[in-house]
């Protein structure tokens, strides 16, 4: 059997410092934005009293999301014993940290006081499920670490298999509290649903390999390495299983929804009659992040594509954005049902209105940011430990059992 | 090299001795401005060093109480800060406490720690007088109700503002 | 001299060189303040009390903003500027809006009725719950408030209130009034004029507004004390929670919704 060589990645400098620095500008002019908000107050973003999480948290939620999943690989490789997943357990750990990393500094760069970190840090509610993202968030960084150490220290082989295991569990239990955090708000009827939780994970499998596939395979594009294609065949298949669990998550989602007389004026907002959330449902949601991919990714056409991988990927990303922006500003912007049988005539506070909400570029371009801090992260990583393997072409027959 | 040391140790002595004047200066005597009302008081409303040197606890301490319990009547408040040492300007209207050269913000620069309270709270006395919420009114107190030297069939009314000064003018220096 | 290290001991020094009298007097006098703390305001806020209102709405007049507007300035609102050239619609959305008047009709039998709409002051509130720094807190006496100092900005209990009653702060806010502090990024509401209250007040700004105009559709009181008037009323007459659904147990109850 071959052993998996793993090396830094190299590349042409041009090519790797001219990456990084554009990068590291998308960075700083989402860095500007942030201060610019906090700066002059909320006021110069869209979000409002009506509107209170905006498009850094579908930003924020859709990156920490997506970050819990990138791990899949890494467990499926050390957990499950997948022989084929194995040499990209270590990349995948580290893509988890910096998709994790870059939502977090979108999250705490909209706060209203981001300066009091500290107090976020060292004052506890324990009844609040943001409490214990808190806490859930930090844990994930210490056990993926952990993990990346056992998969990269010979002397600490022993321990992968328990790590791995602990970070498995630690990050189903972060998209847990992730999804409830909508799931615990019983006010809001779109949101008020067990189901959130177990939706989120499903959607952080997608999100997270998705990720993984694109990020996989720039850097070995970029580094001029080679995959094989039985390896990118099992990501694919396993990319598709993942998309088509999101679609009938939604689906049950909603038809839970419509079975409750409660819930069907929420249901025939984001369904029918949204406008916007109808249209990004449909379109983006369900279109663009799950019957094209699926069909992308299924079709005989495409077998061995590579672009058409890329492009799925891609897909399921904008999808996912859209579906994480339906939940979060949808959710909100219909009008909470105070008033059950009434009317609202007036009111100077947009009772019983749809509440609206146009983004400003300062909040896409530190959404944009986050993105941008994970894939330097991502990279400097990569460039700095051994996380990649020399080549990741098919074993030979018989290698794997 | 040895000589080069002790002249280097003697120049270092030097410079730290007038940074000492210089901070000696800064502390030693009242950073109270003038026109303000504390200029006419003999102490804080604790000993003087004890305010400069733990006011910072003090008003955490008493602005949670406040906050959390609803005890509006603690002995270390902002709004009595502000209500003390804000100085008057020639026209008789109050300059903000946090401005440049004001009480507040000429030790906080001084000793470059940031200032935060302000960014909320209200950086002069409030002009009118009575209000429910305001908490406390000034004036000079009076002699014959200090409590201490009061019958027993008399019910004892001080305000809390003559109060706190018999309070501070007994213990403190 | 040392300029950091040695203050409060030469302020102990001195404090002891003091004479007798004045000792004796400094030992006294710290007690004789406590007690007469005592006796002049109560010791905060009690759980022997909870402060609820009740809202008549047949009584709340049409048009009337006599509430809203004494709120805004008991609790320093007015004072807040618009930003420069910021639309009206995207100014309601942003001001804080501690209570907002609401004009309802009934969708089968077209009655319309109007109501003021603000914190329920629940006993169990959501937004508490979900705080994750504890800034959100309630306190003993049932008053539901925000702790501006630890509040982190990040909206969740906003997401979470069921009454749409807190503001976030949106912008700079130059000018406060002593018992009303605000300041950019944190997020606040109705706290039942609590300093007024503690204060040994008995009644809220909106209450005396609304009494001033000749309405009285606002009764504010203690829910625990059965000889309160708002005990009383409650006892009599038949009245509503907001969203009862939700079993919040609130503060703030209406009649004839």
């Amino acid at each position: 059997m071959i052993k998996t060589q793993y090396r830094e990645l190299h590349c042409s400098s041009p090519r790797y410092w001219g990456g990084l620095a554009s990068l590291a500008f998308i960075i700083l002019v989402g860095l500007g934005a942030a201060f610019h908000m906090e700066h002059n107050g909320h006021f110069v973003t869209g979000m409002s009293n009506q509107i209170v999480w905006g498009l850094p948290h579908v930003f924020a939620i859709f990156l920490i999301v997506a970050a819990s999943g990138a791990l899949n690989v890494a467990s499926i490789g050390s957990v499950f014993g997948g022989p084929m997943y194995k040499p990209l357990g270590r990349f995948s750990g580290l893509l988890a940290i910096g998709l994790l990393a870059g939502g977090l500094v979108v999250l705490l760069l909209d706060l209203g006081r981001p300066d009091r970190l500290i107090v976020a840090m060292t004052t506890y509610n324990f009844k609040s499920i943001f409490a214990w993202n808190i806490i859930l968030y930090t844990g994930f960084f210490t056990i993926v670490g952990l993990y990346l150490w056992t998969m990269m220290d010979r002397k600490f082989e022993q321990y992968k298999r328990p790590v791995g295991f602990a970070a498995f569990f630690w990050r189903i239990a972060l998209t847990t509290g992730t999804g409830s955090i909508f799931g615990f708000l019983v006010a809001r009827e779109a949101y008020d649903a067990a189901i959130m939780a177990p939706m989120f994970i499903i959607m952080s499998f997608s999100y997270g390999l998705a990720f993984f596939i694109i990020t996989l395979i720039s850097a070995y594009w970029w580094a001029g390495r080679t995959i094989g294609d039985l390896r990118l065949a099992k990501l694919k298949n396993l990319l598709g299983v993942f998309v088509g669990a999101v679609l009938y998550f939604a689906l049950v989602y909603h038809l839970t929804n419509l079975y409750v007389t409660q819930h069907h004026g929420v249901e025939r907002f984001i369904l029918l009659d949204g406008g916007i959330y109808t249209n990004m449902f449909w379109i983006g949601q369900v279109l663009i992040g799950g019957v094209i991919p699926l069909f992308l990714l299924y079709s005989p056409a495409f077998t061995t594509s590579r672009f058409a991988l890329s492009i799925a990927s891609l897909l399921v990303l904008i999808g996912g954005f859209f579906q994480v922006y339906v939940i979060v500003i949808g959710g909100q912007a219909y009008p909470m049902n105070l008033f059950p049988g009434k009317e609202v005539l007036e009111s100077s506070f947009y009772d019983g209105v749809v509440a609206s909400y146009t983004p400003t570029t300062a909040e896409a371009l530190l959404g944009i940011a986050g993105i941008a801090i994970a894939m330097t992260l991502v990279a400097v990583g990569s460039r700095m430990l051994r996380v990649l393997p020399e080549s990741l072409e098919d074993p030979a027959e018989g290698e794997c059992a | 090299m040895d000589r080069l040391t002790g002249i280097k140790r003697f120049a270092g002595v030097l410079v730290g001795g007038a940074l000492l004047l210089f901070t000696t200066g800064a502390i030693s005597e009242t950073a109270v401005t003038e026109g303000s009302k504390a200029a006419g008081l003999d102490t804080c409303v604790a000993p003087t060093a004890d305010i400069r040197r733990n006011h910072m606890d003090y008003l955490k301490h008493d602005r949670d109480l406040t906050v959390r319990k609803g005890i509006r009547e603690t002995q270390y408040s902002l709004a009595e800060c502000v209500e003390c040492h804000a100085e008057k300007d020639d026209s008789g209207a109050y300059k903000p406490v946090n401005a440049e050269g004001q009480f507040c913000s000429s030790c906080h620069n001084y000793v470059a720690v940031s200032l935060s309270c302000f960014q909320c709270h209200r950086k002069t006395p409030e002009l009118k007088s009575g209000s429910d919420t305001a908490m406390n009114q000034g004036g000079d107190f009076n002699v014959e109700s200090l409590g201490l030297l009061q019958s027993l069939d008399k019910p004892v009314s001080l305000s809390r503002d003559e109060l706190v000064r018999l309070h501070a003018t007994v213990k403190g220096d | 001299m040392s300029c950091n290290s040695d203050q409060p001991d030469m302020n102990r020094r001195g404090f002891l060189g003091k004479t007798v009298v004045a000792a004796t007097a400094a030992v006294v006098a710290p007690g004789i303040m406590l007690t007469v703390a005592k006796a002049s305001s109560e010791e905060g806020a009690s759980s022997a009390v909870r402060w609820g209102m009740l809202i008549d709405t047949n009584k709340c007049a049409d048009g009337c903003s006599a509430c809203v507007d004494a709120c805004n300035k008991e609790n320093g609102i007015d004072l807040m500027q618009r930003p420069e050239g910021q639309a009206d619609e995207m100014w309601n959305a942003q001001r804080p809006q501690w209570v907002r008047k609401v004009k309802l009709r009934d969708k089968q039998t077209g009655e319309v009725s109007n109501l003021p709409m603000m914190c329920q002051h629940c006993e169990h509130p959501p937004c508490v719950d979900v705080c994750p720094t504890g800034a959100s807190f309630k306190r003993a006496d049932g008053i539901v408030m925000v702790d501006r100092h630890t509040c982190i900005g990040c909206r969740y209990c906003m997401m979470a209130c069921p009454y749409k009653a807190r503001s976030f702060i949106h912008q700079d806010v130059a000018e406060q009034l002593t018992g009303a502090p605000r300041g950019k990024g944190c997020v606040e509401s109705c706290n039942l004029c609590a300093g007024r209250i503690d204060a040994g007040n008995s009644t809220t700004a909106c209450q005396d507004a609304c009494n001033r105009d000749g309405h009285q559709a606002i009764l504010f009181g203690d829910l625990k004390n059965p000889d309160s008037e708002i005990a009383k009323a409650l006892k009599t007459e038949s009245s509503h929670q907001i969203r009862a659904d939700l079993e919040l147990n609130t503060g703030v109850r209406y009649t004839n919704i």
